[in-house]
């Protein structure tokens, strides 16, 4: 199965992941600052910043996307609960 | 003695300025967690100016009768051009889809961050084209006088805004500045002492936004303000500026040095073994913080939870960088008393600090993750797995205590050692 590797940057952990799963999955376990309200991609809670390896993270989703724009998040930002990572190396923070 | 409000009417509080609030002396909690030993009220207001008038906040649904009854005796519906909501709570927002049917003139006017949550409070596509979403240095005018906005976020909900009327030096603050106290003789300077009220809404209300309390206060700070009207309580005319001053000095942290970062370690002990624990976590960052030398100073504190109620210990809290829990696990579960310090916590704020945990226990050890999850969903980082230990801990387990701390020490100075991990080592 192809892998991933994310780097949460402020607690300093890279995690290597199967393709397919959400930051959510990874960045909870681990104990990293991004923090989740409602899970579901509605509260923004979630935000992050992506600071690298954006193109290795599944295009937003139609409500994702509202979402961002409803918040007026900057570029590279997403939500973690819903951002589905597909390969790569990638580096995120909370935003 | 002065008069108290009218029925009905409204009351002048600047020129050309009406409150068209409610009173709420019958209430006696809020939101739940709030006690309001003498009620409370819903403050309005509308501002006329030479081309246009403006509703600043509405109030809770049950008392829209008397809301309208007040508006109407100031304003006619189709004079009303600008809607203000300065969040969007139900005790606020309550008339507002009526207010906006009768008055079909005027536009609404939120924050950007209020716009998403409208839909709660309305179907939007019914009045689409009549909502507009401003931030700070945003004005609406009214012909010979202006609103201009301010983003306040978080005081206490994510769209808060306040109002300001330049010409009156008026700053409609919502909840900002506001307290659950209900007097009709509605000013400042004619109601009883309300100082016990205005403190515990800021401590409960307030308290855990402290770091967007000191950035909206940057921006009303400059505001010649003669006049606070809030959207809670007395309206503040008599040196507003004191209110302010004392917003300022609540939201300051109560440390004096400020460079050294702070680790507390609490914990509760049954037979002295997750104590010696403790101290071991203690000693490990105590240690780190000599290994790092003059770059970074941790100052560690060991209390145990036993010793105290919960609050001296939460005021501890607000102003540490890392928490570090310890308890034994007794019939699959942390004890109460770190519960109680747990569920205290939402009265700060403690978003982004360290947290870890740490016990030992008879057959099954509970406790630690359980107090890792907590902290988690109260969204501390929890960088480094807490240590458990069985009985009566090893050298090996002392080791590891040690290690915990010196770890979480090292975070705390952003000196830890980047690690890499499988998905799979992830329980
Ligand atoms: S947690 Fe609410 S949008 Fe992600
Ligand atoms: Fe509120
Ligand atoms: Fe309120």
């Amino acid at each position: 199965m192809p892998k991933a590797n994310v780097t949460f940057q402020d607690i300093g952990v890279t995690v290597t992941v199967p393709a397919g799963t959400r930051l959510i999955e990874v960045s909870e376990k681990i104990g990293a600052g991004i923090t989740y309200g409602c899970r579901e991609g509605e509260c923004c809670t979630c935000l992050t910043k992506v600071i690298s390896g954006h193109e290795h993270l599944a295009a937003p989703s139609v409500l994702e996307a509202q979402v961002l724009k409803d918040n007026l998040a900057p570029r590279h930002h997403r939500l973690a609960c819903q951002a589905q990572i597909l390969g790569g190396d990638i580096v995120v923070k909370p935003a | 003695m002065r008069a108290a409000a009218p029925i009905d009417q409204a009351v002048a509080v600047g020129n050309d300025v009406h409150w068209i609030g409610a009173f709420d002396p019958d209430l006696r909690s809020f939101d739940i967690i709030l006690r309001t030993a003498n009620g409370t009220s819903y403050n309005a207001y509308v501002v006329r100016g030479s081309e246009g008038v403006a509703v600043i906040d509405t109030v809770k649904a049950n008392f829209s009768a008397g809301f309208f009854r007040r508006l109407e005796s100031v304003a006619d519906y189709d004079e009303i051009s600008t809607i203000v909501l300065n969040h969007l709570e139900p005790d606020h927002s309550g008339a507002l889809p009526e207010l906006l049917r009768r008055a079909t003139r005027a536009t609404l006017h939120v924050s950007h961050q209020a716009r998403p949550m409208l839909k709660g409070l309305f179907d939007p596509e019914e009045f689409a084209d009549r909502i507009v979403s401003v931030g700070t240095g945003d004005v609406v005018g009214l012909g010979d006088r202006q609103l201009e906005f301010f983003n306040t976020p978080y005081l206490h909900w994510p769209d808060t805004q306040c109002t300001w009327l330049a010409s009156e030096g008026m700053l409609f603050s919502g909840d900002f500045l506001g307290c659950h106290y209900c007097d009709e003789r509605l000013f400042n300077d004619a109601v009883g002492d309300f100082r016990f009220s205005f403190e515990y809404y800021y401590a409960h209300i307030m308290r855990p936004f402290r770091a967007y309390v000191r950035e909206a206060l940057e921006l009303i700070e400059p505001l010649p303000i003669r006049t606070i009207a809030p959207a809670h309580g007395p309206i503040l005319r008599d040196d507003p500026q004191d209110y302010v001053r004392r917003y300022r000095a609540l939201s300051k942290s109560g440390l004096h040095n400020t460079t050294a970062k702070t680790l507390i370690v609490f914990y509760i002990s049954a037979y002295g073994a997750t104590r010696r624990m403790a101290e071991a976590v203690a000693a490990g960052a105590e240690f780190a913080s000599g290994e790092v030398g003059a770059a970074g100073e941790v100052r560690v504190s060991l209390y145990d939870i036993e010793g105290s109620e919960p609050q001296p210990f939460v005021d501890l809290i607000e102003e540490a960088d890392a928490l570090m829990f310890g308890s034994p696990t007794i019939n699959g579960d942390a004890v109460k008393p770190v519960w109680d310090l747990l569920s205290s916590l939402t009265m700060v704020d403690v978003k982004g600090k360290l947290g870890a945990a740490f016990g030992s226990y008879g057959w099954s050890g509970e406790a630690v993750p359980m107090i890792e999850d907590r902290l988690r969903r109260l969204k501390l980082r929890v960088p480094v797995p807490g240590v458990k230990a069985r009985l009566t801990p090893t050298a090996d387990e002392f080791a590891a205590c040690h290690e915990l701390g010196r770890q979480t020490a090292l975070h705390l100075l952003g000196r830890a050692t980047p690690r890499v991990i499988d998905m799979s080592a992830l329980v």
